[in-house]
């Protein structure tokens, strides 16, 4: 499987243009504006010269654009996944969440879902393997490893408010 | 003297005329500079409703209105753009100049104007509107097709020669001498190659000099630099609006795009105020005199406008369909023919260049996003290349490896004609 080739032309005043061809021999290219919209193209048959599909989209939309072209999706806060049947996700507490204050032990996050929150990032940066007395905030991403069920639950439980 | 309360009401009265005529311009997916001219035209003298506006305030407006457009034109830019623009695409620069620049200059000749009026339109009709030309490649969908680098370098290319025209016309409007003409366009030249070697060097310093996360202080650092470099550069003959780009040109990144989001709408209001301006100090009923030059003037340029085009993406390697777009997308005259004309007008020259500037850029404004929609197809149709005879387009070199043609009769889930 060969790494398709991605090229790059700088359109002066408008931004970047990435081109891929791909193996049947159609062209898509990407324009990323300098304003952070991104406008999708896929080019005519008949006049490989030409877009037969322009679609500007906002930044947003792109992330939700990217996560769709995302192989094995499930959610939209996908680090990576394993053959192994576990997953790791990014889980965002809300600033009105229920959690906003209390302790990590609280949540009863193992016993009740068996999976591992191995990380929280706030904006200083990373705190590795948060014990049982760590104080929750609004705002934090959790990062939490376990299964598909598993993760699923922990959000559940995270999402309260 | 009029009363600060009659100078609002009428500033204000036209400010929002132009906002109105703006949202009708944008219902009907045009540009505004049009109206904005017709509105000038309304408001002036031997207008439709005549408004002794202070005419101090609305000419510094104008003024800051060309600083600003040239201002975003630079941040539009790295230098690095510039210069590898500059390196490869001269050739078609040159064209572009020689093609589209003596018809202005020609007819300025012919209606015995003279040697300095000559070159003021051909400026006019040389430069075409980038702001036009990307909005209407946006509207179309043609932004990831393969002739629009083509366009947008020549468009490049044009803007770079303003930096280098301006001054000559400053200093032939300014009537000063060949000896000091001379030197002032050394002098120009010289800066502006100073200010492109360091943007390129130390823009990264430069910027870091600027920048500032406080959206406000920003605003202010770089309106005040830009004002006081202008300034500086009116002060060496240089013009005020080279000054302008210049700076420009030498921010970069982030506070490129910082002060690219914090000054459009500033532009966007003193760009208006100068076409209104412009319109102003036109007189409507010196404009049926010269409609005939300006239609045949457009109509020349027109033509070569898109053999431009057509000549600059054939060099490029485009198929014939992406040449005939290239050339009809460059057709659009605007913001900058006024600003050329403009410099003219407030010198003082030949009194019907104005108007006859002003019937020309309405004239191509207006036709401009119509000729980039359909001269390919028209081309198409008058030259008889239809689908039928495709195959052998799509084999020539020069374009991206053809696709095996066979795969294309297989298979029928390609797009043909237009969705």
């Amino acid at each position: 499987m060969p790494v398709p080739r991605v090229s790059r032309t700088p359109l002066p005043g408008i931004g970047v243009r990435y081109d891929l061809t791909t193996r049947e021999h159609r062209r898509l290219s990407v324009i990323a504006h300098r304003d952070g919209a991104r406008t999708l193209n896929a080019y005519r048959r008949d006049d490989p010269d030409e877009c037969a599909l322009s679609v500007k989209l906002t930044g947003g939309e792109t992330e939700a654009l990217i996560d769709a072209l995302m192989p094995s999706h499930h959610s939209p806060n996908l680090l990576s996944t394993t053959d192994l049947g576990l997953v790791a996700e990014r889980i965002e507490l809300s600033s009105i969440s229920h959690w906003n204050g209390r302790v990590l032990g609280d949540t009863r996050m193992r016993t009740e879902t068996g999976v591992s929150i191995v990380a929280v990032l706030r904006r200083a940066g990373a705190i590795p393997s948060p014990g049982p007395d760590f104080r929750l905030a609004g705002g934090d991403t959790l990062i939490v490893i376990g299964t598909r069920e598993g993760v699923e639950a922990a959000a559940a439980i995270l999402g309260r408010e | 003297m009029h009363s600060s309360a009659v100078f609002l009401i009428e500033f204000g009265a036209i400010i929002l005329a132009l906002g109105l005529l703006g949202r009708f311009a944008g219902r009907f997916q045009f540009s505004p500079i049009p109206l904005y001219l017709l509105a000038g035209l309304a408001f002036g003298k031997g207008g439709l409703l005549p408004l002794g506006t202070s005419e101090e305030f609305v000419a510094i407006g104008a003024e800051i209105g060309v600083i600003l457009l040239l201002l975003m034109l630079g941040l539009e830019y790295t230098a690095s753009d510039l210069v590898s623009n500059l390196k490869t695409q001269y050739p078609a620069g040159l064209v572009d100049f020689t093609l589209n620049a003596l018809p202005g200059a020609g007819m300025a000749l012919l209606l015995g104007w003279g040697p300095v009026a000559a070159v003021v339109l051909a400026g006019v009709t040389w430069i075409s509107s980038s702001g036009v030309i990307a909005k209407v490649m946006g509207d179309l969908g043609r932004l990831g097709n393969r002739e629009t680098p083509v366009i947008l370098s020549i468009l490049v290319l044009e803007d770079l020669a303003m930096a280098v025209y301006l001054p000559i016309i400053t200093a032939l409007l300014a009537g000063v001498s060949l000896a000091a003409g001379s030197a002032t366009l050394a002098i120009a030249l010289g800066v502006a190659g100073l200010v492109l070697f360091l943007a390129v060097r130390f823009g990264r310093v430069i910027s870091r000099f600027v920048s500032s996360d406080d959206p406000e202080k920003l605003l202010l650092v770089v309106l005040g630099l830009t004002l006081l470099v202008a300034g500086i550069a009116q002060q060496l003959q240089v013009s005020a609006a080279v000054g302008a780009f210049l700076v420009g040109i030498a921010l970069s990144g982030e506070v490129a795009e910082g002060a690219h989001s914090l000054l459009s709408p500033l532009r966007d209001l003193f760009a208006a105020v100068f076409f209104v301006f412009f319109g102003l100090h036109t007189d409507p009923a010196s404009i049926p005199p010269v409609i005939l030059p300006a239609l045949a003037l457009a109509v020349v340029t027109a033509g070569t406008k898109i053999a431009t085009g057509y000549w600059a993406a054939r060099r490029a390697g485009i198929s014939v369909k992406g040449r005939w777009r290239a050339g009809g997308t460059l057709v659009a005259r605007g913001e900058f023919s006024i600003v050329i004309a403009g410099l003219a007008v407030t010198a003082g020259i030949e009194p019907s260049l104005g108007p006859l500037a002003t019937a020309y850029v309405l004239v191509l404004v207006i036709v401009g996003p119509l000729t980039a929609r359909y001269t390919e197809p028209i081309a198409t149709f008058l030259t008889g290349r239809g689908r039928k005879q495709q195959m052998p387009e799509v084999l020539k070199p020069g374009l991206i490896p053809a696709q095996p043609q066979a795969m294309d009769a297989m298979d029928d889930s390609g797009t043909v004609g237009r969705p």
